[in-house]
């Protein structure tokens, strides 16, 4: 039964991300791409990794996906002439490809054989996410605040990149706005009767 | 036949592959490479929960967890880099990104 599902979730994985690659429009792309990671989500699942399985799903298709799907409809770009020509990268691509895979499975079929399958996706805990939260902010105490760091280094990097200041914008002067007399801003005037301003 | 390391592996070694070949095929859009790393990570990531479900420690689950991390601070930091490019290009192209050539 295990083995169907994974069959199932491994072929949806792989196809969806041919089609990431394929796709002609990146919006399609961008889909694909979130099909990917919600089947790859299932994969976790399936040996026990739930907790991966749920941070795959929410920082993928809750935020990268999102913000990849932002970015392409931002950007004003003819997409059908990008992909012009692409055809003639296929051959080197391929060989590229075909050069990977076998190297990787010459890697595995050699060197996991001998490896015996301990199956435990919590050890020393009776769930995922707690054998996972025991040695996170114990063990990998310093890993986990790196992270914390890479992130906001990021962040800091992505505002200061795309920030710019457009001198036609009209923009708020609170410090003009609140030293506002109420002299600057009207005035009395006394029109004579029939005579008008 | 049950479901082993070796079904993880070749999954995410196929995987891996799709990825590497997106960025040859597609090199002309920078959004497709960019999506095609991510699928190289995601390959790693599922080569490191594997490895650590099947031999029994959960080391390989907090470095998946490290490389989600830099795989979402990539994908922020490149889009930030390719919508600065976009601003001052007009177009996205990666075949003709020769503006530090001088």
């Amino acid at each position: 039964m295990a083995l169907i599902a994974f069959y199932l979730m491994a072929a949806v994985t792989l196809v969806s991300a041919l089609m990431v690659i394929m796709a002609r429009n990146p919006v399609h792309s961008v889909l694909w791409l979130i099909l990917a990671f919600f089947s790859s989500a299932g994969l976790f699942v399936l040996i026990g990794a739930e907790f991966l399985a749920m941070l795959l799903v929410v920082v993928y298709v809750g935020a990268v996906a999102v913000l990849f799907l932002f970015v392409v409809m931002m950007l004003d770009v003819d997409f059908v002439e990008l992909k012009d020509g692409t055809l003639r990268y296929w051959p080197f691509a391929m060989l590229v490809g075909i050069v990977f895979a076998a190297e990787i499975f010459m890697a595995s079929v050699l060197g996991v054989r001998s490896r015996p399958d301990a199956f435990d996706a919590a050890p020393g805990a009776d769930t995922n996410a707690e054998a996972i939260g025991q040695v996170m902010y114990t063990d990998y105490l310093l890993l986990f605040q790196l992270a914390g760091i890479v992130l906001l280094i990021a962040m800091i990097g992505a505002i200061v990149l795309t920030l710019r200041h457009r001198v036609d914008v009209k923009r708020q002067n609170i410090a003009k706005q609140t030293s506002r007399r109420r002299a600057d801003a009207y005035e009395l005037k006394d029109p004579k009767p029939g005579q008008g301003i | 036949m049950e479901l082993g390391l070796s079904h993880y592996l070749a999954v995410s070694a196929v995987l891996f592959t799709i990825g590497v070949v997106g960025i040859f095929v597609n090199r002309k859009n920078i959004i497709v490479i960019l999506m095609a790393i991510e699928l190289i990570l995601l390959s790693v990531n599922l080569n490191l929960v594997a490895f650590s479900v099947f031999s029994g420690t959960i080391a390989g689950q907090i470095f998946a967890m490290l490389v989600l991390t830099v795989a979402a601070a990539e994908a922020a930091v490149g889009l930030a880099v390719l919508v600065v490019y976009f601003r001052n290009r007009g177009d996205i192209s990666v075949e003709n990104v020769d503006l530090m050539k001088g």
